[in-house]
């Protein structure tokens, strides 16, 4: 059985080769849970053992619903909460604290509508981050300020103009600007368009992909909208219950999903070119983080679900070039006993592959469709 | 009668917010129907009115907001703008449900589920038993996919998912004929929300009720409406069926709308979305409210308001667009024939 460690999987999309700019190994969070239920010393289990690689020049997405910890993981690489376990790189090597990890690694928050001061004018919060970091005072500051309105496809007249005055993609440029202030060579966007109009989304997620085309950016996308996710992204890392379950090259990913939660997830998006209604294989809901299920997180949704799924958690297995997926489906050397399954599947559940043949891709339901 | 099958008709309804001068015109001259068993989505951004179009002709707008003209029909009987209390208290929840877009706000946080449900088999149904509202309760949230012990459950013990679900079991308790929800989905997760549109799907084949889905998500509309109201700065831009709406748009604003929603598929190309950002309703633009950010906007629209709905294609579907108006060369990309579109999208590699 082959093992890759996903880290590996982002780099190998070639967006650039060598050292990735940023990189997660093994980043665990929990928090601690209070409550009249929980044990003193339970903690939930928000972030668990994860890989991950932010390329020069690339966009990675990571794709996940609420509560898979996708926004707790770019919190984490931001370096606004401490790790659990695991370690944040920058360059290979053990990133910097503070003001000096700041000026390679910004945070970009999900609503405009609150991250901006309303009692200040975008001038304001463009010039703090340049003094602050000694970038840019007394004439440069407003030479500097244009430029950084430039970049986010801004007039320099947005420089006099106050958070109400914007609209929401207006603001988002304008906290996208601030965060490019210093030069980053990371941008970490956090649902970056979720609050703003669906006509104005693709205006900002343009500029992003401009950003990393122009200037090289290496960039985390964090979303719970897989198309989004396509569309913009070179690698798309899917989370579940806090743990990374499949990542690849975003179009490989979303045509040829190769996790079974992958698999759902795509197969509930809306999507008006379907022709029949989808039928959903793993209903329910995300598990329980304080006690999340053993094994794989997802057995208990699972519709392949074997016996070895609730003991072991998978480790990613290269299941195409660049592209891997942590599910026990895709390891052939299972005994008889580990590969049973744990309930009886239900009856339009087809199964990734025949058990005990030999490697073979499993059946996505972008192939089903033709 | 033909005419039977309209629930609601809505005919050049005008809200506004505030009054005089300063008035804000959220909806403008808009007619729209709903017809028995249909669902019926309206499209739109924030701020482009459809939020105000359903609390107006439900009558559930409230102050500064002003019905200033038009009429809503019920059932061609009662007129739901000028219906006064009494006619109201009849229609609503019996004829005319509302499932708002926050459960969160809409159930009362220190009242169990039970309780809720059965507030409204007392009001509504003073004939009713202890025991008949315990068990239609029970009855009404395994209609959508919760066990009846939960009833005794409070909203803060039940997930965003489930929550949504009892309202809409509330909405269903009475057997109405009409259920207005205005995003019901929007801030679920997409299992939980393709679960809930299934269990809608089927209540509505089961018990026929015809629904007013408010959504911004006209990728989602596509896939499960009937048709399409596609609503930009309180105007109706377009009205037609939900294939003819995503195969083939007839009103520019559509076609933006349906290239700002990335596909799931096929090969991945650059997309431009629409440009600039939707206008200020206080600080209209002259003409059409879209010319500034229409690519095929000419001399007319930036002067004249924009056509009513024009019926185009043998009345089989309408949109408010001078271009359509016959005077001018429709673009090719405003004039697809739903099997132009299939072929071209079959042709692609998948």
């Amino acid at each position: 059985m082959t093992i890759i460690p996903l880290d590996r999987a982002a780099s190998a999309n070639g967006a650039s080769g060598g050292t990735p700019v940023l990189e997660a190994r093994g980043l665990t969070k929990h928090f601690p849970a209070h409550g009249h239920r929980t044990a003193r010393r339970a903690v939930v289990h928000a972030v668990e053992d994860v890989m991950l690689s932010l390329p020069q020049a690339g966009i990675t997405a990571v794709v996940g619903e609420s509560g898979s910890g996708k926004s707790t993981l770019a919190r984490l690489l931001a370096q606004l909460i401490k790790p659990t376990a695991g370690a944040v790189l920058l360059d290979g090597a053990a990133a910097p604290r503070r003001r000096r990890y700041a000026r390679q690694v910004q945070l970009v928050l999900q609503d405009p509508f609150s991250s901006l001061n309303p009692v200040h004018n975008t001038r304001y919060h463009l010039a703090r981050p340049l003094q602050l970091h000694g970038l840019a005072s007394g004439e440069n500051l407003d030479t500097a300020i244009a430029e950084l309105l430039e970049r986010v496809a801004l007039s320099p007249a947005f420089a006099a103009k106050y958070p109400h005055e914007l609209s929401g993609g207006q603001r988002q440029r304008v906290a996208i600007a601030r965060a490019l202030a210093m030069r980053p060579r990371v941008l970490l966007a956090d649902e970056p368009v979720s609050m703003l109009d669906v006509s104005i989304r693709l205006g900002v997620l343009n500029l992003l992909a401009d950003l990393r085309d122009r200037e090289g950016l290496a960039i985390l996308y964090v979303t719970h909208d897989i198309a989004s996710a396509r569309y913009l992204a070179d690698v798309i890392a899917v989370m579940y219950a806090g743990q990374i379950i499949e990542s690849g090259p975003s179009a490989q990913v979303t045509d040829a999903p190769a996790h079974p939660y992958t698999q759902l997830l795509l197969s509930a998006a809306p999507d008006p070119d379907r022709v029949e209604a989808p039928s959903l294989r793993g209903r329910g809901a995300p598990p329980n983080l304080i006690r999340p299920p053993s094994g794989c997180r997802f057995h208990p949704r699972c519709p392949f679900a074997m016996a070895v799924c609730a003991d072991e958690r998978p480790a990613a297995i290269e299941v195409a070039p660049g592209q891997s997926s942590a599910c026990w489906l895709h390891v052939n050397d299972l005994t008889a006993a580990q590969s049973r399954p744990l309930r009886e599947p239900a009856t339009e559940a087809r199964p990734l592959r025949e058990p005990a043949t030999e490697a073979q891709r499993p059946q996505g339901p972008g192939e089903e469709k033709q | 009668m033909s005419s039977n099958d309209v629930l609601i008709e809505v005919r050049g309804l005008c809200v506004d917010y505030g009054l005089g001068g300063d008035a804000v015109h959220a909806v403008v001259d808009a007619d729209l129907d709903l017809r028995r068993g249909e669902v019926l989505g309206l499209a739109g951004e924030s701020g482009s009115g459809k939020s105000t179009l359903a609390y107006a002709i439900t009558r559930l707008l409230r102050p500064p907001g002003v019905i200033t003209a038009g009429s809503a029909r019920f059932a061609s009987t009662v007129n739901l703008l000028t219906a006064d209390r009494r006619e109201l208290r009849g229609l609503r929840w019996n004829e005319i449900a509302v499932v708002l877009q926050s459960s969160m706000n809409a159930l009362n946080p220190v009242l169990s589920i039970g309780t809720q449900f059965s507030d409204v088999l007392t009001a509504h149904r003073p004939d009713m038993s202890r025991a008949d509202r315990r068990a239609r309760s029970g009855e009404l949230l395994e209609m959508v996919g919760i066990p009846a012990d939960r009833l005794s459950s409070y909203p803060h013990e039940l997930s965003g998912g489930m929550r949504q679900r009892v309202m809409i079991a509330t909405a269903l308790a009475l057997d109405p004929s009409v259920v207005i929800m205005d995003e019901p989905t929007t801030a679920l997760d997409v299992v939980t929300q393709r679960e809930i549109l299934e269990e809608l799907t089927v209540l509505r084949d089961r018990l026929g009720f015809a629904v007013l889905f408010i959504s911004h998500d006209l990728s989602l509309l596509a896939e499960i409406a009937d048709s399409i109201a596609v609503m930009y700065a309180g105007r109706l831009v377009e009205r037609a069926s939900a294939s003819a709406i995503f195969r083939a748009p007839r009103h520019p604003y559509s076609l933006g709308l349906l290239s700002s929603f990335p596909a799931l598929h096929g090969p991945r190309r650059a997309m431009e979305g629409i440009p600039g950002s939707p206008p200020d309703l206080r600080n209209m633009p002259a003409g059409c409210p879209f010319h500034p950010r229409c690519g095929y906007a000419f001399d007319r629209c930036r002067s004249d308001p924009p056509p009513p709905l024009l019926d185009l294609d043998a009345g089989t579907r309408e949109a408010a667009c001078w271009l359509h108006d016959g005077h001018a060369a429709v673009p090719a990309e405003l004039a697809r024939t739903a099997v132009d579109a299939v072929s071209a999208d079959t042709g692609g590699p998948s």
